[in-house]
């Protein structure tokens, strides 16, 4: 089998086993809610403020709660002790981690696009004119949080403590992709909307890099 | 024994002749004065601490390659001696910020990159706490190393993209840029002494990793007899 179809029958595996019961996607939505909801009491939030800080509040938002949401994604594994049925089901394991990345960035972007509508009412932006940009921002920028939250999460399964560790490793790492969609985002939230190109190649530049890294070392992270 | 303390005085010598040169050889700065010598440790540190992340890097993927056991040492060295040079152009940025920019701390580019390196090798060193197994303590360090590693350039290039007041690079910068001869040459001199510094501490640091491994073995043949 190729690639693509073996990473299709595991992405598959990865939305059924979340669509059955839903529960990461229920508590990350409550969650970058709860954070929406305090932030705005840190400031006035119908100001112009609010405008110029929104973008970084969601992203940070999102941040945060990417790094709750992609605990389980190994951890899961491990409790049920499936990590190495899953290594013999398939001969390359970027296969898994491809599955677990793909599942990841869609549950972090329906996430996003079900809150938008939310956050631009909370905090007075408009989005529709721009919502296409903003689904690409999104994507590219869950990806790159996916694919290093992915590789992560690998990681802090196989340590103690790993509830903290995993937002400790992975917040730092993702600094780059913070701004890059911090900026973009409030600058397609602007009076004046536009598309920061420069954003979108950095973006696309920090996932192309991990995704590589993954795939030349990801072997290694489930080595048991 | 007396071989390294030879090598550890030469070492000293090196970096007291640096701070010698720096005060009394070096021109003193124009309009900054006195505060600017401060440039010589502090940009000379910042250049150790990345030499000693590269390296932590090369002994990162050699470990991942070769596994074997000094690599990981290496890297561990590496990045401790690396986070100390940091945490050393931490502090001595805002003493230097203070009196020029009138303030100790602003969140300019290479303030903050400078800043999310530091926190990404104090992760790493964290890591390597809550991980018993030498085995695997040693293969996920060395994989999220190289992970950190890989996201220097990109945190560097985000930040000086969009955030910025350092003053621009003053060795290798633009046209226009560069340092008065003789304040190049004491930079210069420093930033020998600073790796010959690092390069010393890193030795030394692994010497104690050995001997902690090799503790480590004792006991747990102790435990199984």
């Amino acid at each position: 089998m190729s690639l693509f179809a073996n990473t299709t029958v595991l992405l598959g595996k990865e939305l059924r086993t979340e669509f059955r019961s839903r529960e990461l996607l229920t508590t990350t939505i409550v969650f970058i809610l709860i954070v929406l909801v305090l932030f705005s009491f840190t400031f006035d939030p119908l100001s112009e403020e609010a405008r110029r800080f929104g973008a970084g509040l969601l992203w940070l938002a999102f941040l945060f709660a990417a790094s709750l949401m992609l605990q389980p994604c190994f951890l899961r594994e491990q409790t049920n002790d499936t990590l190495s049925a899953l290594r013999l089901s398939v001969s390359d394991p970027f296969v898994i981690f491809l599955a677990k990345l793909t599942a990841n960035t869609l549950f972090l972007l329906l996430t996003e696009l079900l809150l938008l509508p939310i956050f631009a009412i909370m905090y007075n932006v408009r989005v529709l004119p721009v919502f296409h940009w903003l689904v690409l921002v999104f994507f590219l920028g869950s990806l790159g949080v996916s694919i290093a939250g992915t590789a992560l999460s690998a990681i802090s399964a196989q340590a103690r403590m790993r509830e903290l560790l995993l937002p400790l490793l992975l917040l730092p790492l993702l600094t780059p992709i913070l701004i890059a969609s911090t900026e973009l985002t409030s600058a397609l939230l602007d009076r004046s909307p536009y598309v920061q190109w420069k954003g979108v190649g950095f973006l696309v530049a920090f996932d192309v890099v991990f995704l590589t890294a993954l795939w030349l070392f990801g072997e290694y992270l489930l080595e048991e | 024994m007396w071989k390294r303390g030879l090598v550890g005085a030469v070492v000293l010598s090196l970096v007291g002749a640096a701070a010698y040169a720096s005060f009394f050889i070096a021109p003193t700065e124009r309009t900054m004065g006195l505060i600017q010598k401060i440039f010589y440790f502090h940009a000379a540190s910042a250049w150790a601490g990345m030499t000693a992340f590269s390296v932590c890097f090369v002994a990162n993927l050699l470990y991942v390659w070769r596994r074997q056991p000094k690599w990981d040492s290496l890297g561990v060295s590496a990045a401790e001696v690396g986070l100390a040079f940091i945490t050393i152009v931490l502090i001595t940025g805002p003493i230097w910020a203070k009196p020029v920019w009138g303030i100790y701390w602003t969140w300019d580019a290479r303030l903050t990159s400078t800043f999310v390196l530091w926190l990404l090798y104090i992760s790493y060193l964290l890591l390597r706490t809550l991980v018993e197994e030498p085995d695997r303590r040693a293969l996920l360090s060395a994989l999220f190393g190289i992970f950190a590693f890989l996201d220097v350039p990109l945190v560097f290039g985000a930040i000086r993209w969009w955030r910025t007041q350092h003053p621009a690079p003053v060795i290798m910068g633009g046209p226009g840029s560069g340092l008065e001869p003789t304040m190049r040459a004491v930079f210069f001199f420093s930033v020998l002494a600073l790796h010959a510094l690092m390069v010393f501490l890193i030795v030394e640091r692994y010497g104690l990793e050995k001997l902690r491994m090799e503790l480590d073995d004792l006991r747990r043949e102790a435990e199984v007899a």
